[in-house]
């Protein structure tokens, strides 16, 4: 059998000091396979003892094609792939390709609709921001934390299991609406949720927020300014723990978040600290929304929950086995799917790790030609060399963990 | 169209005889491949368009035009709440733009990803590898000539066993 090569650094050449080169500095391999790394992420450190001059990032391990897939899909079927993608957030991955196939073929959704969207992401967005918690915590060591942020997160994967039948793969929101309207139980679980989860989010402040160990860890490590973030495309809370007030809720409002009161937490140091108190302050701005929405739900009762436009969304099935043209878009709408016109746009949504957009271009027939998901994980990610020059490689650990990359997002 | 936008459009057009196009309230602009590193300087520096949001190609080879592929640069302006998009039209055989690393930092990695699909080729990269496939595959799988599926992963590093299962692929 043959030998594994021996793994060679030459590529990397360039990338690194000259110190590297007359071997002054040390050239280490973290990942891919490394617990800290958050998926399957390769890091190429160079160290001056334990001090990182250099970190060279190697992605693609999870690499799976799927902008090459969806074009081999009709738009709905594409939709499932888009799940996969960010798989902590899988419904806010639904909304930017359902509101980019909306904007494509101009198809309004109905009002109740949206309130649902906007529950839902929003949960899902505490739901990604627990794992966050949790992960951030594991890497600092604090072990307990990753233990009660998946306590909270499962009342929400209880949530979306009552809505979609799944607790993760949900593809819950569909071009022209959602799939089906919430079941009885859906008011109810959110309130308890609503109940309990203020006081478990003052829990974590009191575990993590004061205490002297992680503040030593924290403040003043991965300091990313302004200026450089925006260079490299960095959004989301990221962003705004750097001191910009940018989250597209805000700046352009979709599905009727002008209609909602919440803050946008901004921090101006830009350190880890700052990161960690984004993510923190975001929870109880996301239970604000959910609150709000529940109300307008309210006063929406029975009112549809998808397009009643035929020709892009199937008719319900009461009506498949009396009407012929109900039959016949049914047909249609399950074999061939539905066409989109020869254009293209870009519509972006705020994720809660911050810009996903999708640039969607149609032909004319069932498939669209080109899908291309800007993932904010990827320019994220970009940073990183900017932030851990400098620091030790455990501070590597935690500024990685506050950044909240996601693979599955980086790689696509 | 926006009136902000309108002005930044006019200012393209004298300064790069740029045209543009318009849909579903968004801008697209065509400005040529020699022009882009400059315009994409004069949006960032005069119009405050800090954030390039996307940057990504798409291939029109089933159509049998050229230029085959056009480059999409997204552009978001935070301070005036505005967006528009740049296209580089670019020709099938040994497509060739000048890199926007300089510009933005985020073009560093879009565009390798760019060149990793579609195999468009940044002039003056400071980092032009692949970035997503591995090392050394010669394909280009974001291209519409590159077929789907056909080819069994390789989930083993026991090369006894990938020449087995792969004959072709020593031929």
């Amino acid at each position: 059998m043959a030998q594994l090569e021996e793994v060679s650094y030459e590529p990397f050449k360039h990338l690194v000091s000259e110190r590297a080169l007359t071997g002054e500095t040390m050239l280490l391999n973290m990942g891919p396979q490394h617990p800290s790394t958050h998926g399957v992420l390769r890091l190429l450190l160079e160290l001056d003892g334990e001090t990182i001059v250099n970190a060279i990032p190697d992605i693609g391990y999870l690499h799976t094609g799927v902008e090459k897939n969806m074009e081999s899909k009709t738009y709905l079927k594409a939709e499932v792939m888009t799940d996969r993608l960010d798989y902590m957030n899988t419904t806010g991955n639904n909304l930017a390709y359902c509101m980019a196939v909306e904007k494509l073929i101009d198809l309004d959704v109905p009002e109740r609709a949206q309130v649902i969207r906007v529950i839902v992401t929003e949960l899902q967005r505490i739901a990604s921001h627990l794992v966050f918690m949790g992960a951030f915590g594991l890497d600092l060591a604090a072990m307990s934390m990753f233990l009660y942020c998946f306590r909270e997160r499962e009342y929400i994967m209880d949530i979306l299991e009552l809505c979609s039948g799944q607790r993760m793969m949900t593809t819950y929101f569909r071009p022209g609406g959602v799939w089906r309207d919430v079941p009885e139980e859906f008011d109810s679980a959110v309130r308890n949720f609503i109940k309990i989860f203020p006081k478990r989010v003052d829990e974590y402040e009191a575990l993590l927020t004061k205490n002297p160990i992680l503040l030593d860890r924290l403040v003043g490590i991965g300091i990313l300014d302004a200026k450089t973030a925006l260079s490299h495309g960095v959004t989301g809370p990221t962003l705004r723990a750097s001191g910009v007030n940018w989250d597209l809720r805000k700046a352009r409002p979709y599905i009727g978040y002008e209609q909602y009161d919440f803050n946008v937490p901004v921090r101006t140091e830009g350190d880890t600290f700052a990161r960690y108190i984004v993510h923190i302050e975001e929870f109880r701005e996301s239970l604000k929304i959910v609150e709000q929405g529940l109300e307008k739900l309210k006063k929406l009762p029975g009112k549809p929950v998808n397009s009643d436009n035929r020709k892009f969304v199937p008719p319900p099935r009461a009506e498949v086995g009396v009407s012929m043209e109900a039959l016949i878009h049914h047909f249609k709408f399950w074999t061939e799917g539905f066409p989109a016109p020869k254009a293209s746009i870009y519509s972006a949504v705020e994720s809660p790790r911050g810009e996903l957009g999708v640039y969607l271009e149609g032909n004319g027939g069932p498939k669209p030609h080109r899908v291309h998901m800007r993932t904010p994980s990827f320019d994220n990610l970009s940073a990183i060399n900017k932030m851990v020059q400098g620091h030790l490689v455990a501070d590597l650990v935690a500024i990685l963990a506050s950044i909240d990359i996601v693979l599955g997002d980086i790689d696509r | 169209m926006d009136k902000k936008l309108e002005k930044i459009v006019q200012a393209l057009q004298e300064k790069f005889g740029v045209t543009h196009e318009e849909f579903r309230g968004e801008v697209h602009v065509f400005v040529k491949a020699e022009n882009i590193v400059d315009a994409l300087t004069l949006l960032r520096d005069k119009y405050e368009f800090e954030l390039l949001s996307a940057l990504t190609a798409t291939d029109y080879y089933e159509q049998h035009v050229e230029p085959r592929f056009h480059v999409i640069y997204q552009l978001s302006s935070l301070a005036q709440n505005i967006t528009v998009q740049l296209r580089v039209a670019v020709n099938g055989d040994q497509p060739k733009v000048p890199s926007a690393a300089g510009v933005y930092d985020t073009a560093n990695w879009r565009e390798r990803e760019v060149f990793d699909m579609f195999g468009i080729q940044f002039e003056g990269h400071p980092d032009p590898r692949r970035i997503l496939t591995p090392e050394g595959m010669e394909a280009h799988p974001l291209r519409k000539d590159f077929p789907l599926g056909y080819e069994e992963p390789q989930f083993t590093f026991n090369y006894d066993d990938i020449d087995l299962k792969k004959i072709y692929a020593k031929e």
